[in-house]
């Protein structure tokens, strides 16, 4: 699991390509954040990753790398 | 004895609710983010004062008519249903009357939401493979829309009403196999309706209270599904001595699109053997799965494949799943 690739796996659940993202986006200030975008990320990252993570969990994270961080642990 | 699904009908109310219309409703709400993304274009919603047995009724007699089926074969009627009449009598008595069926046919509720039709299915193969009915006709009508706020646009979204009917006999299109189950009470508050039971009374206040109406935490309902739903389909081919290739097609509750199609990836089954469309009912509780059926088994049948696993999940939490076999 490495960074580089996380980031891009996140940007594709915005679905929008004109958001650009990095390690320390505070992901929940983006604009089309919503509880949707929630459970694609634990779609995402129950898919790709093969890990459960909780709502609560990702809100808990503050940037990017948080919840890298938090589903590489 | 076997046991088997021998005809299908639903009904959908007439009202129909389109991604428009809720979008006039809800500015902020695209009709391309809810199509994009839940995958519903239009959901029925039962009228004021249309309720769940009108609408089970209406299944039911349309069951007779397309099928040619005589009432009077009915010696057993069972209802799954979260949106009953009243508290008491129990619902199929009422359906029972108002279809006119024989006075020596059994009427019962189930209560059991979206694995409601898989645990109907169980109960009536039961009755019938054991020789203690002949004809069993399975129910599965719901009106969630008249718990869910006028304001909750997520759960207006994704809800629509419907009713289908099922007869179970001993010969049939499609053969019941062996049934895996699973509850969870745990996941009880993450899809509720609070108030209103003997638990809590209904806010006697003028202003609004959330406990009166539904309640869904999705994200977490979205985690048990997730965790749930794999090995539930490991155990169903466990239990009928089948391997994931054996399957031709599979059928699960239809919730929504996108939990969906992560679940056929978590699951890792072909998009092609994977039902993923509920575009012009929404999710209608326990009568996705026969809807599915209806509209594929039983409108085409000559084209469609031999076996069949369904999987039915969600509020309680409960689970369950089955084969289907296609036996004529």
């Amino acid at each position: 699991m490495e960074l580089k690739g996380f980031i891009e796996n996140f940007k594709d659940q915005l679905e929008d390509n004109s958001v650009s993202v990095n390690e320390e986006t505070k992901f929940k200030d983006l604009d089309n954040w919503d509880s949707l975008t929630t459970m694609l990320v634990i779609g995402m990252v129950k898919t790709d990753y093969d890990k459960d993570i909780s709502a609560t969990e990702i809100a808990d994270c503050d940037t990017i790398l948080d919840l890298f961080n938090h589903i590489k642990a | 004895m076997n046991a088997s699904i021998k005809a299908i009908s639903y009904y959908l109310p007439e009202k129909i609710v389109s991604n428009t219309d809720l979008s006039l409703e809800f500015p902020e709400w695209s009709v391309e983010k809810i199509t994009d993304k839940i995958g519903i274009e239009k959901r029925h919603i039962a009228s004021e004062h249309e309720t769940s047995v009108d609408l089970a009724v209406n299944a039911a007699v349309k069951l007779f008519s397309e099928y040619e089926i005589e009432k009077s074969s009915i010696d057993y009627v069972i209802l799954c249903t979260q949106s009953p009449d009243y508290f008491l009598p129990t619902s199929a008595c009422l359906v029972h009357d108002k279809i006119g069926l024989s006075k020596e046919a059994g009427a019962i509720d189930i209560n059991q939401g979206c694995s409601g039709y898989v645990y109907g299915l169980s109960l009536a193969k039961g009755l019938v493979s054991s020789g203690i009915c002949n004809n069993v006709l399975l129910l599965t009508s719901e009106t969630y829309s008249k718990y869910i706020h006028k304001s909750d646009k997520s759960n207006r979204s994704i809800f629509g009403d419907a009713a289908t009917a099922s007869l179970i006999s001993n010969t049939g299109l499609l053969s019941i196999g062996d049934f895996v189950f699973g509850s969870d009470g745990s996941g009880a508050e993450d899809l509720i309706v609070k108030n209103g039971g003997a638990r809590n009374e209904l806010s006697k206040e003028a202003n609004f209270n959330p406990d009166d109406y539904l309640y869904m935490n999705g994200s977490n309902v979205f985690n048990f599904t997730l965790k749930s739903v794999p090995s539930l389909i490991k155990s169903i081919l466990n239990k009928n001595k089948l391997e994931k290739d054996d399957i031709d097609y599979f059928v699960f509750h239809q919730a929504n699109s996108f939990m969906l199609n992560t679940m056929r990836k978590v699951c890792k089954i072909e998009e092609d053997k994977f039902h993923n469309d509920m575009k012009k009912t929404g999710n209608t509780v326990s009568s996705t799965i026969p809807i599915v059926l209806k509209d594929t088994y039983f409108s085409d049948i000559e084209n469609k494949n031999q076996k069949i696993a369904l999987a039915g999940f969600g509020v309680g939490y409960s689970w369950a799943g089955c084969i289907l076999e296609k036996s004529i």
